[in-house]
């Protein structure tokens, strides 16, 4: 029976830990998160790992398999040349629980801070295809976290204090182009959400499980909405001329 | 888990757990634009003498710019608007933040430069978000070129069709490609409203939102095949104004 060679981060910290080295039988139509399962099952049961579904749409199994952020569930074992190591290490910029558990609270308390959709009073929840569709892409995300990890700022920055991160772009973008919301959140996005500190190297799109397309729909028509509010002369005039959008 | 993050992140340039050849693409790029720019700089400011020939015009010095007293390259003039369009353009941003800043120069490989980083928020980098104001101007510059391409078929009072007019009709659409494939363009065409069905004139919007979006996803294609056409373009008619090449005619001559 064909075996692969898994390199698995076993610890509760990255200093001290270490990564250990597991043989698992390779079988027809195998992903990575079986052989974690395999390893968990037979090789060691103190192996810590988080998932759900396997099936792409939980988010909970996110994990750096060879170096890119990825789905466990959603890497196929024959996707990796024959006789190569395979590692799989937790998500970097999120704190670490216990090998390839991290503690990915934060992003639930950057969520809090969006203000939700609101609609006005008398809105008439009859609407068209074609004014929903751009927000059911934004719609598709499962919460895995891969873009927060793999976003640079984040990453390799540490920008918590001033950056949401794109999974929040995509929020946010989600509300501001409802048809039937009338909030406005362009400065939030320009100040507290920290819009500015993403250059558009589009990473997030890269890594997105969902392939939204992070970066192209959702940041850059961001950025321009913060230009239309605060840094186009001619759009402000235009405003201040002919009264707000919303 | 006191730490912010799982440490071993990569805080060095190129320190990654990637195994595959991620240098590649930022080379490739870092190389492609590193030509380019050499190339236009030599043309612009050195070999500027070879500018028309007969019926067709470089694209580096059209439109034809005549000042009182201005003894330098007329495409000092002009190539400040292209550029200027394509270094604030979203795509080549990327491109250049990973070829050249590194930072970063590939998904989860460690970047380069230090503590300090304030990505797009401060100047000079916060003047990206005049882009559209390029797009203003290089949609300027690309109508100049139809102009030119289109005047390129009639010569010395009659119709003239020679692979020189192939080559600037070539670059005019590529460069229409990009320059209306503009993220700036799709917002202001009609990614702006929330409502596309509201009114009659935001259905209008609509179609034209439809057609910039199709330009659009291929951005990053049109941005380098325009770039290699309009390098091409101005090459051709050097290469006919220095003598090297002779122009391949088709209808009359
Ligand atoms: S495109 Fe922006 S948000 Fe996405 S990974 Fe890059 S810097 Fe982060
Ligand atoms: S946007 Fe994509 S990568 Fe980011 S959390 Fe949602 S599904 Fe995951
Ligand atoms: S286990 Fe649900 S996304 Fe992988
Ligand atoms: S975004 Fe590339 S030209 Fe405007």
């Amino acid at each position: 029976m064909r075996e692969a060679v898994m390199k698995v981060f076993r610890g509760t910290d990255s200093g001290s830990g270490e990564f250990k080295t597991y043989k698992v039988p390779i079988e027809e139509g195998m992903v990575v998160l079986d052989a974690i399962h395999y390893i968990q099952g037979y090789l060691d049961p103190e192996l810590a790992v988080r998932w759900n579904c396997k099936a792409a749409k939980c988010g909970s199994c996110s994990a750096e398999v060879n170096g890119h952020p990825a789905l466990m569930c959603k890497s196929r074992m024959d996707h990796f040349p024959e006789g190569q190591e395979i590692t799989v290490e937790p998500i970097k910029t999120f704190p670490l629980v216990k090998d390839l558990v991290t503690d990915v609270s934060w992003n639930y308390e950057v969520n809090k801070k969006i203000p939700a959709f609101k609609p006005s009073e008398n809105a008439d929840w009859t609407f068209m295809q074609e004014d929903i569709e751009r927000v059911q892409e934004f719609r598709k995300c499962i919460e895995c976290f891969l873009c927060q990890n793999v976003c640079h700022v984040l990453r390799d920055h540490d920008r918590k204090d001033v950056f949401y991160g794109p999974r929040f772009f995509v929020r946010m973008a989600g509300l501001e182009m409802h048809p039937l919301d009338t909030e406005n959140r362009a400065g939030i996005l320009k100040d507290q959400a920290g819009l500015g500190y993403c250059n558009i190297t589009k990473c997030c799109t890269e890594v997105c499980p969902e392939e939204i397309h992070i970066t192209d729909n959702a940041i850059i028509p961001l950025k321009e909405r913060v230009v239309d509010e605060f840094y186009d002369p001619v759009a402000k005039l235009f405003k201040t001329i002919f009264g707000k959008k919303k | 888990m006191n730490q912010s993050k799982t440490s071993g992140a990569p805080a060095e340039l190129g320190a990654t757990s990637r195994n595959d050849a991620w240098w590649v693409e930022p080379a490739l790029v870092a190389t492609g634009f590193t030509l380019f720019i050499i190339y236009a700089t030599w043309r612009a400011l050195v070999d500027y003498q070879f500018q028309e020939w007969g019926p067709y015009l470089s694209p580096f010095f059209s439109p034809k710019i005549t000042l009182p007293g201005w003894q330098w390259s007329p495409a000092i003039l002009i190539l400040w608007m292209p550029a200027g369009f394509r270094a604030t353009c979203y795509y080549y941003r990327k491109a250049y933040y990973r070829a050249y800043f590194m930072d970063p120069p590939a998904c989860a490989v460690g970047h380069f430069g230090g503590e300090k980083y304030c990505g797009e928020t401060t100047f000079p980098l916060v003047l990206q978000n005049l882009h559209r104001y390029f797009l203003y101007l290089a949609i300027v510059v690309v109508g100049f070129l139809w102009w030119d391409a289109f005047s390129s078929l009639f010569y010395n009072g009659s119709f003239h069709l020679g692979l020189g007019s192939l080559v600037l009709f070539g670059n005019c659409i590529f460069l229409s490609f990009y320059t209306f494939g503009c993220h700036a363009f799709r917002h202001l065409v009609g990614g702006r409203l929330d409502c596309f069905s509201c009114t009659s004139g935001a259905k209008t919007q609509f179609k034209l939102w439809n057609i910039v979006t199709k330009l659009n996803e291929h951005h990053m294609l049109w941005a380098w095949v325009s770039l290699c056409s309009v390098g091409f373009a101005d090459f051709y008619v050097r290469q006919l104004a220095a003598g090297v090449w002779t122009d391949i005619p088709f209808i009359g001559s």
